[in-house]
């Protein structure tokens, strides 16, 4: 008998029909994988599954027993564990009252926290976690942060637990202690949904695989392995895709960026590095190595100590964002949650949010009918799924938050220098193929692009150049014919440990 | 299609609960409906419905002002003073709204690039420029004379006095600014997501010090608008006003959190709180039980939000 059973589960929201007539089972000692491009409707799934909304139709069976969850604190004490995409913890409080809470171990009724710390501290050993039980959230980075609710998850005993897409945030190593939690856990006879784009881990870990398009299921692969690639994608997109990454042989214009020891605080150490017109520059390196600061120093978003930047020839002001937009260099954040979209604005505003204005009056009155075309273009080009251009950005599917977040820099007039940090996270593979499509065309245009990803196959496919970073410095550049899987890696991992 | 009139509903429900409030009383409330009722209920609310502009910016930034009832005083005072030291109307106003706006700018300066939190910062500038009033006018009222003045409190056109014009022409202005300029766009913007906004290039703290300094400037002009009809600077002017302010814009559906307001929303606010106080009076029930019922109406506002907001999460 399957341990988990989606009958005909439907789920509306106003004006998208987010899951339509779902079914599927799922069974103990198995990793059961869910693929499907962003609005498919896995989140949702996954959302039903914990708690946290309730179906419109059909309904939910664990152990062939039928579930009606009420809240999360529901789907918890049935045994369900969900670690969602967007991570849900208390920033100022411990590891250990992170992994605990609400149900802290009390002494004489106070909280007992080296009681806490020590079940804590057990559990991380357990699973091969390295963190401290007392650090605050706060101080960690966001995989360890992506780590402790994994741990929580585990610390409930849960015998169905979901990942939604767990590794965005992992370095090489941090996903392998990832890996084997999930062996370990499907050794012990739990079921494990894993949602995730990245088909390598999906054929890594998966026994079997079900896939989504439009709220629908469209197949149900009871053995992984046998499934090709191909066929997955043309599953989950509809259509063929021979090559995601698309390259085009583009001819090298002359530098544009240069970029001279640049330093601060957080980057000790001078760097230095070119651009070229029409170029697309790979930044790759594990997480903490320091490129997202070095684009945020670029960009003039954190405080520099030394160092210039000059766009053709002449010197970009520090002064701030603002500065740097005017001299036409953009940067799409790694975070878009906290430093990308306006929760409650609507999808045309986060669009047009920063688009400086032109004409009559130009800067200070707002051009209605001009923001709403090119949103409307926007939303077109990148194919984003939204109802309409009013909707509240905040009820849209963390893919395509994304590519509205993308479509506010893509449209934005004057554009030199495009940077983008971690461009698909969380996206599927069909809308990757029109980022890396946008990527080339704005290339093309003359425009430098540098690209900042975890993601070597996406890196490796999209760049011309390739520049690899390691504790705060570029520790090597390779061009696109020396790039390779282990070239790069050789670069980015640290000397201790051998390749 | 069949949505579509439920989520219009939804998202005009405080009009219309007005709407009929003001039916309900109007059927029921002798002299309620009347000429010279209607426009004495405007009146009465014409200050916090000017200030209630700028604080409408000021919460959609994320902010928070408790300062406006001392420098309503603060800007009465100082105009009577000069208005009777230099005898010229021009110089009485524009003192008054000079110092408006460079308490205004202070307290911008202090949140925004000393990065005091905001309720703390105004609450100290409250205290100081309260104090402020006190010492320049020696702790007593000062009495206005000057005609031309006094005038502008009584004068009418078309019926309606020249402070509701005031404040309608507030309104007007502030609601082309929140949803017709970029100044407008960019205080949502760093009320929803402040990163995010100077990462896309908004001039944060900048823009945080024009807002705090445009409320100095309204509320100074509130002010002096006041002193002119009670005919004197009174430094005690306004106590608790502020609250009245900010009770009108969570009314009006303004978000504590930021990043959401809307100009009829406010107008709105206003005018429930103007209506509550009228109906009271006209019904003489105790000044007391005034304060209970502005306290039940506002949590009810607020709970009535919280149920509309919470029922689009659930669903």
């Amino acid at each position: 008998m399957p341990s988990l059973q989606f009958e005909n589960v439907t789920k509306e929201f106003p004006g998208v029909k987010a899951l339509n007539g779902v079914s599927f089972e799922a069974h103990a000692g198995q990793v059961h994988g869910l693929l499907g491009e962003n609005g498919a409707g896995k989140s949702t799934l996954l959302k039903i599954l914990g708690g946290q909304y309730r179906p419109d139709g059909g309904r939910l069976l664990l152990e062939g027993q039928a579930c009606d969850f009420h809240s999360a604190g529901d789907a918890i004490a049935a045994g369900i564990a969900v670690i969602h995409q967007e991570l849900q913890y208390v920033p100022e409080l411990t590891v250990a009252e992170n992994v605990l809470l609400g149900r802290l171990p009390t002494r004489f009724g106070f909280v007992d926290h080296a009681a806490a710390r020590r079940l804590v501290a057990e559990k991380l050993a357990a699973i091969g976690v390295d963190l401290d039980p007392a650090a605050r959230l706060s101080e960690l980075s966001i995989a360890q942060r992506q780590m402790v609710e994994i741990c929580k998850a585990v610390m409930q005993d849960a015998r169905v637990i979901a990942f939604d897409e767990p590794t965005s945030s992992l370095s090489h190593r941090e996903s392998e202690i990832l890996f084997r939690l999930v062996h370990a856990l499907r050794a012990e006879g739990r079921t494990l949904i894993y949602i995730s784009h990245r088909l390598e881990e999906l054929y890594a870990l998966c026994d079997a695989c079900t896939i989504f398009r439009d709220g629908r299921k469209v197949a149900t692969h009871p053995v992984m392995a046998d499934v090709p690639r191909e066929r997955l994608i043309s599953d989950m997109v509809g259509r063929e895709l021979q090559d995601i990454y698309d390259y085009r042989e583009r001819p090298a214009g002359t530098e544009r960026l240069q970029v001279r020891g640049l330093r601060s605080h957080g980057l000790p150490h001078e760097l230095s590095f070119g651009v070229r017109g029409g170029e697309v520059l790979g930044f790759f390196g594990l997480v903490g190595a320091g490129r997202s600061e070095l684009m945020r120093l670029l960009y003039g978003a954190d405080h520099r100590t030394g160092g210039q930047v000059l766009l053709d020839g002449k010197p970009v002001s520090a002064s701030g964002p603002a500065a740097a937009i005017a001299a036409g260099i953009v940067l799409c954040p790694e975070d878009r949650k906290e430093q990308g979209i306006l929760a409650q604005s609507s999808v045309a505003e986060n669009i047009n949010i920063s688009c400086r204005r032109h004409g009559l009056l130009g800067g200070v009155f707002l051009r209605h009918a001009r923001e709403a075309a090119l949103a409307d273009e926007f939303i077109k080009r990148l194919r984003i799924k939204t109802p309409s251009r009013e909707q509240e950005i905040r009820l849209l599917s963390g893919g395509n938050q994304q590519k509205v977040i993308l479509a506010r820099w893509l449209a934005e007039p004057g554009l030199k220098v495009l940077i983008l940090d971690e461009p698909t996270r969380g996206i599927d593979v069909g809308a990757k193929n029109e980022i890396y499509r946008l990527i080339h065309e704005v290339a093309a245009s003359g425009c430098c692009v540098i690209v900042v990803s975890s993601e070597l196959p996406e890196v490796l496919g999209i760049a011309d150049r390739l520049i690899v970073m390691r504790d705060g410095r570029i520790s090597g550049e390779l061009s696109r014919a020396q790039a390779s899987e282990t070239e790069a890696l050789r670069l980015a991992l640290p000397d201790e440990v051998t390749a | 299609m069949k949505t579509l009139p439920r989520a219009w509903l939804k998202e005009h429900s405080m009009t219309l609960g007005y709407g009929l409030l003001f039916i309900v009383l109007s059927l029921s409330v002798e002299n309620f409906f009347s000429a010279a009722n209607v426009v004495g209920l405007m009146l009465s609310v014409a200050q916090i419905g000017m200030v209630a502009c700028t604080m409408m910016l000021c919460l959609a930034s994320r902010d928070f002002d408790l300062s406006v009832g001392s420098i309503i005083a603060f800007a009465g005072v100082l105009g009577a003073i000069v208005l009777e030291r230099t005898g010229s109307v021009g110089l009485a106003i524009g003192g008054g709204l000079l110092a408006g706006a460079l308490i205004g700018a202070g307290n911008g300066v202090l949140i925004a690039y000393l990065r005091v939190n905001a309720l703390i910062a105004t609450l100290a500038t409250m205290l100081m420029v309260r104090g402020l009033a006190f010492i320049v006018s020696n702790g007593q009222a000062v009495g206005i004379a000057d005609e031309t003045f006094i005038s502008f409190g009584d004068t009418l056109v078309l019926g309606l006095p020249l402070p509701v014009w005031m404040t309608a022409l507030c309104f007007l202005v502030f609601g082309v600014l929140l949803n017709h300029t970029v100044f407008g766009r960019n205080t949502l913007a760093i009320g929803g997501n402040p990163e995010a906004a100077r990462l896309a290039g908004v001039r944060v703290e900048a823009l945080r010090v024009w807002i705090f300094l445009l409320q100095g400037l309204v509320t100074a002009a509130a002010g002096l608008i006041l002193s002119s009809r009670i005919t004197s600077g009174q430094p005690n002017a306004a106590t608790g006003f502020e609250l009245d302010v900010i009770s009108a814009c969570v009314l009006g559906g303004v978000s504590l959190q930021g990043g959401k307001a809307r100009i009829f929303g406010v107008v709105i606010g206003v005018l429930i709180m103007g209506t509550v106080e009228n109906v009271m009076n006209l019904l003489n029930v105790d000044a007391f039980y005034q304060y209970l019922m502005r306290g039940i109406i506002l949590l009810a506002a607020v709970l009535l939000d919280q149920l509309k907001t919470r029922g689009e999460r659930r669903a």
